[in-house]
């Protein structure tokens, strides 16, 4: 019998018929022009952008932690799943926000060099989670919001961010079912479960009012239409809560929303600073190094 | 083999490339309900754009031919080579047939 | 025809047994234990690399990393799906595997120090891994070959990128270079354990051999993995610690230096420097989940009633 030579066997398999094997990957900007709208403040975009990318790179570094953790394998993927998705959407980001700001930091710069201060995500991402129902419940917020948010995104006059929110919408689409049937499967589940996802829910649901301040930055681009207002994401996402909610058997906790979001201006926990120990270190540590 | 079962179901999953090709059996997986196993169809087998549809069905309700049938159900065709269009010979002047 | 003789013709005529046929009861035995190690070994993998994700230095490699952990999970369940194919119990294997009473491969149970072991794993553990399983793609069980097939499809990235990872460490400074050279040093003869035994030593090869469950021994598949990595070394410009290490022209194979087998056996049977947190890290997840799964399922078990 012959030897297999490994590497080859890799390749000549000819059997894509047989076993579905993707090809076709996509580049979502590709064609897509990258010069900053007429009348945009240059720092004004920066900033927004870092706003929705340091979001997505916080809550997929949460996201990380779970790896080898989650309750069953299937849901390792769906997790890394996730945690990819919104590394993606970060990387994009962060990308453009060095494009906007012109000094010529990219994403890893703008990743790996800021300190927590400079970081402008909310809140609500850098949270750890005590649980997988936290977990859940965390990205069904999160998800629900986001995806109303990058619905009317797509539609604004940046176009890198328009085709980065167009893009994000399908992602954040599957994010949510994900979380959503996880909440109910728990909320109606067992006694349990039930108790443990709606200590989650009064835990996760009152950090949502920082969602839905809107940042100086965002009213002054959202009025050239380069940006969302995301005071106006309120009902379509009270409304698809209370949906899941209700289907959970979970009641909304009557403790109000504080009407603040000190991270958007770089105000954080200590936790932030922890996962930012954490994601920096190595690349602090190296200085010089390529990767 | 002790006595602990797995707590969700196995389901069979099959997965279309692209349009035009029929689904494709491409493995198992476990989870407590439809929903969840086309999501998990969705992670486990097309990370890499595999697929534009899916089919799940729980491995218990498959019900297939048995290795012993095999003569009974397959054999009686293997004689029948008139239905194959080489059986036909037909002289090769004669255009598009 | 008896079913012994009908299992040997296909066996014979190299063709594949599927998941229906008889089958000699050690056959399933051997193809289950098999599966399911490597099916454990797929998810303990995941570890010693997960550890890096939060921390990769930089967002690019952070994405191929989970990515390429994300595809272990993925491979693991690929291989619980085979086993299961054969009267198996996925949930019964895990209790085994945390149970200690099914084994993982070894090499897992080192520690990953610095992220040069992200880059030395994709190259050696997983070039040795691609060895051993390309000849599986040919494994006499039809669902454990297909799975092969796809799984060797998925790992040439996870060579790649770890060869492409430490070529571009070696172009950057020289901390990076001792890092590779550092990570190199510890992961060379473990990788080459993980072929097993010698053949003189691996009384199960003869049957496996023979059943076509195995299709190459571990002997040949070490010299394979040796003739095919010196080369790619020298292209890194990293030195393999084996001072017998050279070519032997009238063998047309690379010699190699005597391997400390005693070392193999003590990793093998627990005593390695991370099995205990190994399998403490999966029991832990196991228990950690169970309310999870228990809920999922209480919740199908509703709607089913709901529904009739």
């Amino acid at each position: 019998m012959s030897f297999d030579d490994a590497y080859q066997s890799l390749t000549d398999h000819d059997d894509d018929a047989r076993w579905a094997y993707g090809t076709g990957f996509t580049d979502p900007l590709a064609g897509v022009p990258s010069a900053l709208p007429d009348g945009v403040d240059r720092g004004d975009l920066a900033a927004y952008c870092l706003m929705l990318g340091d979001d997505a790179l916080i809550l997929s570094h949460r996201l990380q932690q779970w790896v080898t953790r989650a309750p069953e394998i299937e849901d390792e993927l769906a997790l890394a799943n996730i945690g990819l998705d919104l590394l993606g959407q970060a990387r994009l980001l962060l990308t453009r926000a060095g494009e906007a700001e012109g000094a010529g930091r990219d994403e890893d710069q703008l990743a790996y060099l800021r300190d927590p201060g400079e970081f402008r995500n909310v809140r609500l991402a850098e949270r750890a989670d005590a649980d997988f129902a936290e977990l859940v419940a965390r990205l069904l917020v999160f998800s629900t919001w986001r995806l109303a948010l990058f619905d009317r995104l797509a539609a604004t006059g940046d176009p890198v961010v328009a085709a980065i929110a167009a893009k994000g919408v399908k992602e954040v689409s599957y994010h949510r079912d994900y979380a959503a049937g996880w909440v109910v499967r728990l909320g109606d589940g067992t006694e349990l479960s039930h108790a443990r996802t709606q200590a989650a829910i009064d835990v996760v649901l009152p950090l949502s009012g920082e969602l839905f301040v809107a940042h100086p930055v965002e009213r002054r681009l959202a009025e050239l239409d380069v940006a969302v207002d995301p005071a106006g994401l309120r009902a379509e996402f009270d409304d698809v809560i209370a949906q899941v909610l209700r289907v959970a058997t979970l009641t909304a906790p009557s403790q109000p929303s504080p009407q603040q979001s000190p991270g958007r201006d770089g105000d954080h926990g200590a936790e932030l600073t922890e996962i930012l120990a954490e994601m920096q270190g190595l690349a602090r540590a190296t200085p010089g190094g390529v990767w | 083999m002790s006595e602990i079962r797995h707590e969700w179901p196995l389901f069979e999953v099959f997965v279309r490339a692209k349009r035009g090709l029929n689904h494709v059996h491409v493995g198992s997986l476990r989870a407590a309900d439809h929903a969840m196993a086309l999501h998990h169809a969705r992670d486990l087998y097309t990370r890499r754009n595999e697929g534009v549809s899916i089919w799940v069905v729980r491995s218990e309700d498959v019900v297939a031919s048995g290795p012993d049938d095999k003569d009974a159900f397959f054999a009686p065709s293997g004689d029948k080579a008139y239905r194959h269009p080489t059986y036909y010979s037909i002289p090769d002047s004669v255009p598009h047939i | 025809m008896s079913e012994e003789q009908a299992f040997a013709e296909v066996i014979d005529k190299d063709q594949r047994i599927e998941p229906r046929d008889w089958m000699p009861d050690g056959y399933r035995k051997t193809m289950i234990r098999q599966i399911a190690q490597h099916a454990h070994s797929e998810i303990i993998g995941m570890q010693p690399e997960g550890a890096w994700i939060t921390r990769a230095p930089s967002l690019r490699r952070k994405a191929i990393l989970l990515a390429k952990v994300q595809d272990e999970a993925g491979h693991g369940l690929y291989l619980y799906s085979a086993a299961e194919t054969l009267g198996a119990d996925r949930g019964d294997l895990t209790r085994r595997l945390i149970e200690g009473r099914q084994k993982y491969s070894s090499i897992f149970n080192y520690p990953t120090l610095t992220f040069a072991d992200v880059g030395v794993i994709g190259w050696l553990v997983d070039g040795a891994a691609i060895c051993n399983q390309v000849p599986l793609c040919r494994s006499s069980y039809g669902p454990y070959a297909r799975a092969m097939i796809r799984i060797c499809k998925e790992e040439s990235f996870h060579q790649r990128q770890g060869y492409e990872l430490l070529m571009t460490m070696m172009r950057g400074t020289e901390a990076q270079r001792e890092m590779v050279r550092d990570a190199v040093d510890r992961w060379w003869w473990p990788s080459l354990m993980m072929f097993g035994p010698p053949d003189a030593d691996s009384p199960n090869t003869a049957q496996s051999m023979a059943w076509k469950i195995k299709r190459h021994t571990n002997d040949e598949l070490r010299q394979r993995f040796v003739d095919m990595t010196v080369p790619q070394a020298e292209a890194l410009g990293v030195t393999l610690p084996d001072p017998d290490l050279r070519w032997n022209a009238e063998r047309e194979h690379y010699d190699f230096g005597a391997i400390d087998w005693s070392e193999l056996k003590r990793v093998i049977s627990g005593d390695g420097p991370m099995n205990a947190e190994r399998i403490a890290r999966r029991r832990q997840a196991d228990e950690d989940g169970a309310w999870v799964r228990e809920a999922a399922a209480a919740h199908a078990a509703k709607r089913t009633e709901v529904r009739a």
